[in-house]
């Protein structure tokens, strides 16, 4: 199935060239549309003519058992920078997120990060220990999981803490899918770990947990016995169906509102101790390395955070006239509450339309409905949260962090949108 | 703070908290889990060296292994093969421009470079490494970092003495201290800036973005 896809993205470097770096703008700026479509001066031949699927039958029922998306929509899909890794079993991709809408993230589209590539486990061959300083060390198949009582629906969003890592020192790649695709949202279905951790008795001196994958990095780190015991899920379904396997297939560890990396996949064992096990992921990465040469560690909370879907640099304006803005909003600390939205480059904001659920530790969905003359536009997006805390600006982080923590960027956004409706990512003053 | 002002439907955050306090009711389910199936997966060790299998090895052994099973990924000498991690090196970078963050310069336990080592190396052949083979590992590591001679042998009991330069340099997350200035009331909304913005940067001018021909071929 070699269909070209309807609408490729554009190719930036053929367009860049074609139009002449300097004074792009003025040069190009008719190949914007003005507002509406205008007068049709001839009938249009898709309303005056039968079209093929107007005329024959299409796919019965079971020609697509397992639905995937149109034919048309071939360019959604996730999408990887070769160069950033070494190898792609130790790597990431992003999530479109330019082509999504609403709050969850379909599961296939949901980006990927693995350290030994995508185990594939027979679920019947899985096992769940629970060990160390427990009354019962116990192991659960995923038939015992399944039997639990108390399972639960919750969606949370899942965020890297390396999303944005590259933007540090400026901007550095064009597009929203690169610099902001590290995060999904989806709807988890499975038993709060308190009730697995219960069924084990945990002894008072029990202070954190090690959850452990099954793939071949055997992913560990530690978490609290407090943030297990409140809201961590044991999670074997997402959007309704079973995890995928690039999400940990068959069971995933779920910690809302905290660093992705902690979210341990193919979850196998989870070992309770009295002290931190202070592993690779937590140590040598995922700790955040300041100015002074000193590091944070044990930086958890994903801080709130918004970015700009559309327009993108991967989403340029087609025309003037009416245009919808929009874009997503997260805190790790609680329900996204407001966003403004700037058009000037900060100089006056504007509080973007929330639509759909802002539920605590879950993607919220903003809008703002404009009407756009053609004029440049430096665009912002400024999270806040039900905590009063409101995503600084990247120059506010710096003052702070400096430019080598690699991680925890939540710096605000800014897209420049050109006279011919191109958009850059950019960093202003 | 009007929580309908957005006209958000605001689910009660309450609702969202899972049945805290007292011990759910046990349920019978899992089986108990057998010594022999705990020492079989549980291989994680901890700074203060708890979790340490019985074993030995030294610079010299380990220096053959390395060699032999990962210096085609991570050098000779630790300088890393292509985009593959650096291991050693980097002393007195952290605060400089391009740090360089290694076993010697920047982790804090050695015995996180044993447990790595033992659960997740060499790449793609992970838990295929004898307890003495991954001492002796971990001590090749710790000389190629200055941090042993060449004659030393690590053990399950001499490694609490090993101590790696930057494990002070390590803090617990401060964020709701040393970034209390995020909480801000009331951002500004109107007239926020003097000037007109000026651009600073742009990401183009780098010119690393990823081809769309870099994107995964779909089917
Ligand atoms: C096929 C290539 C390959 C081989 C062979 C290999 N490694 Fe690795 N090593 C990697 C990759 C890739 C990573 C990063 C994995 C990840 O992303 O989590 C890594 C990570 C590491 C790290 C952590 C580096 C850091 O800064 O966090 C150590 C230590 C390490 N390897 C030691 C070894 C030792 C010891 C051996 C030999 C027994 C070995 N490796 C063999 C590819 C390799």
């Amino acid at each position: 199935m070699a269909d070209k896809p309807r609408s490729e993205p554009l190719d930036r470097r053929r367009f860049l060239k074609a139009a002449g770096l300097a004074g792009a703008g003025a040069a190009v700026a008719s190949t914007v549309a003005s507002g509406s479509a205008g007068a049709q001066q001839t009938p249009d031949p898709l309303i005056t003519e039968v079209q093929d699927w107007n005329r024959y039958l299409g796919d019965g029922v079971q020609a697509r058992p397992y639905g995937s998306p149109s034919q048309f929509e071939k360019h959604v899909v996730r999408r990887d920078v070769e160069w950033l890794t070494v190898s792609r079993e130790s790597s990431v991709n992003f999530t479109p997120l330019h082509e999504l809408d609403g709050i969850i993230t379909p599961s296939g589209l949901a980006f990927e990060r693995h350290h030994g590539g995508i185990a594939e486990i027979d679920p019947a061959k899985h096992r769940l220990m629970i060990n160390g300083l427990v009354d019962k060390p116990l192991v659960f198949t995923m038939d015992d999981l399944k039997r639990m009582p108390g399972r639960i629906n919750r969606a949370y969003f899942l965020e890297c803490a390396a999303n944005s890592g590259m933007e540090w020192r400026g901007a550095q790649l064009n597009g929203c899918q690169f610099t902001h695709g590290m995060i999904h949202n989806v709807w988890y279905t499975g038993i709060p770990l308190k009730t697995l951790l219960d069924e084990a008795g945990v002894k008072t001196s029990g202070k954190w947990i090690m959850p452990e994958g099954a793939d071949s990095s055997a992913m560990t780190r530690s978490i609290p016995i407090e943030k297990a015991m409140k809201d961590c899920l044991v999670a074997f379904g997402m959007n309704g169906e079973a995890l995928r396997p690039e999400q940990g297939y068959p069971v995933r560890l779920v910690v809302p509102g905290w660093e992705g990396n902690m979210w341990v996949k193919w979850l196998r064992r989870i070992e309770v101790g009295d002290e931190p096990w202070h592993a690779r992921e937590e140590t040598s990465k995922y700790t955040d390395l300041l100015a002074d040469g000193r590091s944070r560690r044990f930086t958890w909370i994903m801080d709130a955070k918004s970015v700009v879907t559309n327009p993108s640099p991967q989403a340029p304006l087609k025309r003037k006239g009416p245009n919808v803005l929009t874009g997503i909003a997260w805190s790790g600390r609680g329900a996204i509450q407001r966003v403004d939205v700037t058009l000037d480059g900060g100089r006056n904001w504007t509080t973007a339309r929330l639509d759909g659920p802002s539920m605590p530790l879950s993607m919220a969905r903003f809008y703002l409905d404009f009407d756009w003359d053609g004029r440049e536009l430096m665009i912002q997006s400024r999270a806040m949260d039900d905590t009063g805390y409101v995503q600084p600006t990247k120059h506010e982080l710096r003052q702070v962090r400096g430019v080598n923590s690699i991680y925890h960027n939540n710096g605000i956004q800014t897209w420049l949108v050109r006279q011919d409706g191109e958009v850059e990512n950019v960093e202003i003053a | 703070m009007s929580r309908l002002r957005n006209g958000l439907l605001f689910v009660a955050l309450l609702a969202f908290a899972l049945p805290a306090g007292a011990q759910t009711k046990k349920t019978g389910l899992g089986r108990a889990a057998l010594a022999e199936e705990i020492a079989a997966w549980d291989i994680d060790v901890r700074p203060d060296g708890a979790g340490l299998p019985v074993g030995r090895g030294s610079v010299k052994q380990g220096e053959e292994i390395y060699l032999e099973r990962c210096a085609a990924c991570h050098g000779e000498f630790g300088e890393g093969a292509g985009r593959y991690p650096v291991l050693a090196g980097g002393a007195g970078t952290l605060n400089k421009e391009n740090p360089d963050k290694t076993i010697g310069s920047f982790w804090p336990y050695a015995s996180t470079v044993f447990d790595y080592v033992r659960r997740a190396m060499p790449f793609g052949n992970a838990q295929s490494l004898t307890p003495d083979e991954t001492y002796a590992l971990t001590a090749y590591m710790l000389n190629m970092n200055d941090l042993v001679k060449e004659d030393f042998e690590l053990s399950k009991e001499n490694f609490a003495q090993v101590q790696l330069p930057n494990a002070a340099n390590f803090y617990d997350d401060d964020r709701e201290t040393t970034e209390k200035a995020f909480w801000k009331a009331n951002p500004c909304m109107k007239d926020c800036k003097p000037e007109a913005p000026r651009i600073l940067g742009r990401a183009r001018a780098l010119d690393v973005t990823p081809d769309n021909k870099s994107g995964p071929r779909v089917e």
